[in-house]
């Protein structure tokens, strides 16, 4: 016989639920009122980037995640994994990224596991455009998807709204610009392996400098037929400079001309003692 | 309700570091455009999609595959008619696997037209379908923003077609040869590409016929050029 639960387990309806979005608009407007702001969704601006070369695919991206004006994660990993043979560079809203990226991963190695063959680039790519598209870019998720399979290395780009670019190159993310001009300038086809890396390292220490949403390290992901090597950290060019000089100085450096003392009388108006919580 | 909600929302986020073009959907602002000659069609377009002001991809292919014998020429939302795209795509095959025969031109147009009427207010979409067929040769169909479907000898589409009715209007003469179509539509695409800031880059031709499709690709510095200023 079946044990009988207390509370019933209700199964939350397919999909997004987005009960939580009323709650929002409600309490930004209550703090708008007070002359508060709603705390943001965290963005990461970003420089992602991929390329093919001769022996397969090298993503890379930077590291930084900034809430509004102010970095929130120093050294974030923008390269999700989605299956052995295939990584995803995430752009636009960190939640969206993250969370699109694993569903796909999930889907992904279920989907394998079905066909009994190793998962396909496009077919991630297809998944995941179907799934933005039907949710007209709200959900704001720009990728770089990029892996090896039977039919060769593959890098796919897929804006938030659902439209995809095959491409031998790509950039996104705020400092996609900036990255964009070191491709243009240096991309040849099938390139050496470290001479890959290196440009791919300088795209993204690009997006680096010359944006403001980007920083801190550049991770490169590389896959090849053989598999995915992940080098978190293979540059760090924005590293914190050493300080030359010492800038304190030696009490009796300034000289004392002159010294005056002014008692100032305090009556004690009121005392109250307030016990610190220190559990 | 929960649609409301979402756009207050987003207003909240929205206003961040990221440059502007960053948050705007991908446009193909486009020329496209088909002509019919005895024997089949030409179809070209040019290749830049844009984010606003950043040309996302330089080298976009804007002809897509329906069929064997039937493609499309997308302007608009670069998400929207690449998902049209795909659902016709299914749809038509489909409906060819059961025919056991290759479909009509006619059919994958009206497909077109079917999706694109019934979701007007939701889509941003105009769509030339071009192709060969046994029963009435090469035709080509429009499908502008709004869902209306259209038999017309030449067509013309996308942002930069503006530019380009004068030369169309001028030029066209009926029961042209394949070489002259093709000149036609370079002519015709590479004056668009020239003053419409949204089209550009290389000029994508094909010829689909009996015989089969036929792809050529014009790169910008072999582009006919006109004015000497």
């Amino acid at each position: 016989k079946m044990l009988n639960c207390s509370t019933q387990y209700e199964m939350p309806n397919a999909g997004f639920s987005f009960d939580n979005s009323r709650r929002n608009a409600v309490l930004e407007e209550g703090l708008s009122e007070k002359g508060y702001s709603a705390p943001k969704a965290r963005k990461t601006g970003t420089t992602i980037a991929g390329i093919i070369f001769k022996d397969g695919v090298i993503l890379g991206a930077d590291t930084r995640a900034t809430d509004d004006m102010v970095v929130a994660d120093k050294n974030c990993m923008k390269i999700h994994y989605i299956a052995p043979n295939i990584y995803c560079c995430g752009a636009g809203v960190a939640a969206d990224a993250e969370i699109t990226t694993q569903m796909m991963s999930s889907n992904i190695e279920l989907h394998s596991l079905s066909t009994g063959r190793p998962p396909l680039v496009v077919t991630v790519t297809r998944q995941l455009k179907q799934m933005l598209f039907r949710y007209q870019g709200h959900i704001g998720c720009s990728v770089i998807v990029g892996g090896v399979d039977v039919n060769g290395p593959q890098l796919y780009s897929v804006f938030p709204h659902g439209s995809y670019d095959k491409l031998p190159f790509l950039t996104m993310g705020s400092g996609a610009a900036a990255a964009i001009s070191v491709f243009e300038d240096r991309y040849k086809a099938n390139m050496e392996l470290e001479e890959a890396k290196q440009l791919v390292r300088d795209a993204i220490a690009a997006g680096i400098f010359c944006d403001l949403g980007s920083g801190s390290n550049v991770d490169l992901c590389v896959i090849t037929e053989k598999g995915a090597e992940y080098l978190r950290a293979y540059d760090e060019p924005a590293k914190k400079g050493q300080r030359g000089g010492k800038y304190t100085y030696k009490p009796g450096t300034t000289p004392v001309l002159a010294k005056t003392v002014t008692p100032l009388t305090l009556d004690i108006v009121e005392e109250s003692v307030q016990a610190m919580d220190t559990q | 309700m929960a649609a409301v909600s979402l756009v207050r929302c987003e207003r909240g986020f929205a206003r961040d570091a990221a440059p502007d073009w960053m948050r705007q959907e991908l446009r193909t602002g486009t020329t496209i455009m088909a002509v019919e000659f005895d024997g089949g069609v030409v179809i070209g377009a040019d290749s830049r999609t844009t984010t606003g002001a950043y040309i996302a991809n330089r080298v976009t292919d804007k002809l897509t595959p329906i069929h064997e014998r039937i493609f499309c020429c997308r302007s608009g939302s670069a998400a929207d008619t690449q998902a049209i795209s795909d659902a016709v795509t299914y749809q038509l095959g489909f409906h060819s696997i059961e025919l056991d025969e290759p479909p009509l031109v006619q059919t994958a147009a009206n497909l077109f037209r079917e999706m694109c009427y019934r979701y007007r207010e939701e889509l941003m979409a105009g769509i030339i379908v071009a192709g060969w067929d046994k029963r009435r040769g090469g035709q080509v169909y429009t499908v502008p923003v709004g869902g209306m479907l259209t038999r017309q000898p030449v067509s013309v589409g996308g942002s930069g077609s503006s530019y380009i009715y004068g030369y169309v209007d001028s030029n066209y003469r009926a029961h042209m040869s394949k070489e002259e179509c093709l000149q036609f539509t370079a002519q015709a695409l590479s004056l668009a590409m020239e003053r419409d800031g949204s089209s550009g880059g290389v000029v994508r031709l094909a010829v689909i016929s009996e015989h089969g499709v036929e792809r050529r690709v014009v790169a910008g510095n072999q582009l006919p050029s006109f004015s000497a200023i």
